[in-house]
């Protein structure tokens, strides 16, 4: 079966900002008293496990990014056709959770539909009984194996992750120990891990783990692919708030005049429009702008991932303004200080000053602003999609996971895995990057006086 | 002062100028009303005499910014920005799609989302204040580490989930409050409207406990390494006078910078809460028009919220005089 790449907006800005990531990176490594800070980041061992957990879903992202379409069987003239179905490896991946797909609700683990259906037998009476799945739990004759079967998956998936757990962490003791990482919260970390993805995995290939939602679709499989979502309006925006706040902040607090007085104008006005109206403004425009020019899309993924785009890009604009502001300042006190008088006085030109002296002695405001917004931007999607204002409602995440599945509760019975997985899946991606995220600012923030909270 | 305060708001006026431009030009430029008016009819099978209609009815058939057909002061007066945008000015926020006049609707709304806001607000920074000021008074022992966990996990909770949970363990569990309304048309503030308010408050309380309390420990603890609470200490207070007494005046200039720009925004009160709980104030009124597409309400309501913003910067200002009186504003 032939297939074609595809790359969409969101992937490309992905794969840039993996380069920029990567670039970085390298350009730290070289420079011990850059690498220093990240040091005192890894001795920190909720910092290396929430980084743990972070590059776990970072994976599952990326995976997600590698987009592709299907070539359809042939038909008689002689160039291929696509689907207009664009799949991502990470979807091929975990294709039974994708494929498998049931009539409607059933609770996570279960045999059977969630809601009673006439069902008539061979001789043409009619009962109400709990239909069983078509996929969940299909292997077993009875349903009252079920308990036993789920209990058995479960212990041996668990081992079988225990097993995998324990390798990967023989291998990788020997590597941590050197470089001084706190080997024992990432082991403990890691075999916790390893367990839970087992016995998710194990049961998986066999029943639905947190049930299936209204369209019969698997939410195991949408809270992974929410993940993509959220990743990227965490990280995408930060694209354009960078540029935007570094170039803004650093040229109003250096050159001052009337190029601060411009800036500060435009930041004040932004910044005085309560955000949430102001994303809502702009996003129904955007709306109007999609829905009128329906010839731009070829089909409705790379709509809805314009959509996505255009949020990042709405998000950034609305919320570059905070860093602006601390950098403008920053700028201000650093202009003053005696290095850059004598930098001025030797004759440097202005261009050097902001580029060697200005420019590297803010990082560390706009490092700790970034991964402190991260969270910040994963839970606005949530709230931005159930206002309306969020990402497309074909596109999986969530937002809209919890904007189809709020009204659930108020059934009888109860369907509460939807709303329960997203938000579960949101706390340990949030939580663990507010955790890094305060490692890092305790790391970079020199305000902070390192000895104080030893007391 | 008075002079003071004159300035200020002569300086306001630019940046609503800016704020009014902005959204004109979002509204009215990006995409010009012939494709708001194709969006609302719907965007297939619409002749251009419905356009013209719809844009007839709610005013869109004017030039935007110069009416050159027009003569006399019309040129600049008989236009979309002068009828839709400068007549914010004067606080005439004009008529909604729907053809309701959205001052009186306003006017109405600021009620409920006051009851809500309000209370919410005090209590609020009551409670985070004094979280942290126990966190504070514990510092660097278990009791505080567990607040500060405690806090990081409480801010990493969607706000969605507090909703959500609150509604459902509160009113369909426990049956103790109604899920959703507001006292009805004859509410007047006594005890039977009390129970639709009182599970929105908690639960907004609740939602805002982690990232705030967090805030002010971080305030806190910054003022008790100074020296004067090493002073103060030296003398003899006890830590409850050091940290009332002291720590707490001093850090009221912080607190402020934080607290009293929202107040006025308390009136615009929560898109979030109100939607949820079916209370009929401007979160909701702005929820619904931003679903069902009405740009004049979003367009009126961001700038009542940016008009209000400002207001709350002028009441920060004055609020440091009366905190540190070595603040003098001039």
């Amino acid at each position: 079966m032939s297939f074609m790449p595809v790359m969409l907006w969101s992937d490309a800005l992905v794969f840039l900002l993996l380069a920029a990531g990567i670039a970085s990176a390298w350009y730290v490594r070289q420079r011990e008293h850059l690498l220093l800070p990240w040091r005192r980041v890894a001795q920190s061992a909720t910092a290396m496990v929430s980084l743990l957990v972070l590059s776990l879903f970072l994976l599952i992202g990326l995976l997600d990014t590698l987009h592709y379409r299907i070539a359809l069987p042939e038909k008689n003239s002689g160039e291929t056709v696509y689907t207009p179905e664009v799949l991502s490896v990470f979807d091929k991946l975990v294709e039974p959770l994708r494929t498998h797909t049931e009539k409607t609700y059933s609770a996570p683990l279960a045999v059977t539909l969630y809601a009673k259906e006439s069902i008539s037998d061979a001789h043409g009476s009619v009962s109400r009984e709990y239909p069983r799945l078509r996929y969940g739990g299909a292997h077993l004759a009875d349903a009252q194996q079920q308990d036993s079967d789920v209990l058995w998956r479960g212990l041996t998936g668990a081992m079988w992750g225990l097993l995998a757990g324990l390798l990967i962490a023989l291998g990788g003791k020997q590597w941590l120990a050197q470089r001084g990482w706190p080997l024992r919260a990432l082991l403990i970390a890691t075999l916790i891990i390893a367990t839970i993805v087992g016995m998710t995995v194990n049961l998986a290939v066999a029943y639905h783990v947190l049930g299936t939602d209204k369209v019969g679709q698997d939410v195991l499989y949408l809270s992974l692919k929410s993940i993509r979502t959220g990743l990227i309006i965490g990280t995408v925006t930060t694209l354009v708030t960078l540029p935007l706040a570094l170039l803004l902040g650093i040229a109003a607090g250096y050159l001052r005049g009337w190029v601060d007085d411009v800036i500060q104008y435009v930041y004040t006005v932004l910044s005085s429009i309560p955000s949430v109206l102001l994303i809502a403004a702009a996003v129904l425009m955007m709306q109007v702008t999609i829905d009128t020019h329906p010839q731009w899309f070829d089909n409705s993924a790379s709509r809805a991932d314009l959509r996505l785009v255009f949020l990042c890009l709405i998000l950034g604009v609305t919320s570059w303004t905070g860093l602006c502001r601390l950098l403008r300042g920053e700028t201000l006190k650093l202009r003053e200080m005696e290095y850059i008088q004598a930098a001025q006085a030797f004759g440097v030109s202005s261009m050097r000053i902001l580029t060697r002296h200005i420019v590297p002695n803010v990082m560390h405001i706009v490092l700790i602003s970034l991964v402190m917004d991260f969270s910040g931007l994963v839970l606005a999607e949530a709230v931005l999609s159930y206002v309306g204002v969020g990402v497309d409602p074909s596109m999986i995440s969530f937002g809209t996971m919890i904007n189809a599945a709020r009204l659930e509760m108020g059934r009888e019975p109860m369907v509460w895995w939807a709303l329960a997985s997203a938000f579960g899946f949101m706390l340990a991606l949030v939580l663990a990057a507010n955790l890094f995220a305060d490692a890092v600012r305790d790391a970079f923030d020199p305000r902070l006086n390192r000895t104080e909270f030893a007391k | 002062m008075i002079a003071y305060l004159i300035r200020r708001i002569l300086y306001a006026l630019p940046i609503l100028v800016g704020v009014n431009l902005l959204t004109f030009a979002l509204f009215f430029v990006v995409n010009t009303p012939d494709d708001m008016a194709r969006m609302q009819l719907g965007i297939k099978r619409v002749t251009p005499d419905a356009i013209e209609k719809w844009k007839q009815q709610r005013g869109y058939d004017k030039p935007l910014l110069l009416n050159s057909a027009a003569g006399g002061t019309d040129k600049i007066t008989d236009t979309i920005f002068w009828q839709k945008s400068a007549s914010m000015f004067a606080l005439d926020f004009g008529y909604s799609d729907d053809g309701r006049n959205i001052n009186r609707e306003i006017a109405t709304r600021m009620g409920p989302s006051m009851a809500i806001a309000l209370p919410t607000f005090l209590i609020g920074l009551v409670a985070y204040v004094s979280f942290a000021l126990l966190m504070t008074l514990f510092r660097a022992t278990a009791l505080d580490m567990a607040g500060v966990a405690l806090c990081v996990l409480l801010m990493s909770v969607s706000g969605l989930f507090y909703i959500i949970g609150g509604q459902f363990v509160v009113s369909k569990l426990w049956h103790l409050v109604p899920i959703s309304g507001y006292g009805g048309s004859g509410y007047d503030g006594g005890i039977g409207g009390f129970k639709f308010v009182v599970l929105p408050i908690v639960i907004g309380v609740i939602g805002g406990v982690g990232s705030s309390s967090r805030w002010y420990r971080t305030i806190f603890l910054e003022e008790i390494g100074k020296d004067y609470v090493r002073t103060a200490r030296a003398k003899g207070l006890s830590e409850l006078a050091v940290l009332f007494r002291h720590v707490l005046k001093n850090a009221m200039i912080p607190i402020l910078t934080g607290v009293v720009v929202v107040i006025p925004l308390l009136f615009m009160g929560s898109l979030l809460t109100e939607s949820f709980f079916g209370i009929p104030g401007l979160g909701s009124y702005t929820i619904d028009a931003i679903n069902a597409q009405d740009f004049s309400v979003v367009r009126a309501m961001v700038f009542l919220g940016s008009l209000l913003y400002i207001v709350g910067l002028i009441l920060t200002d004055i609020s440091y005089t009366i905190v540190d009186p070595r603040v003098r504003l001039s």
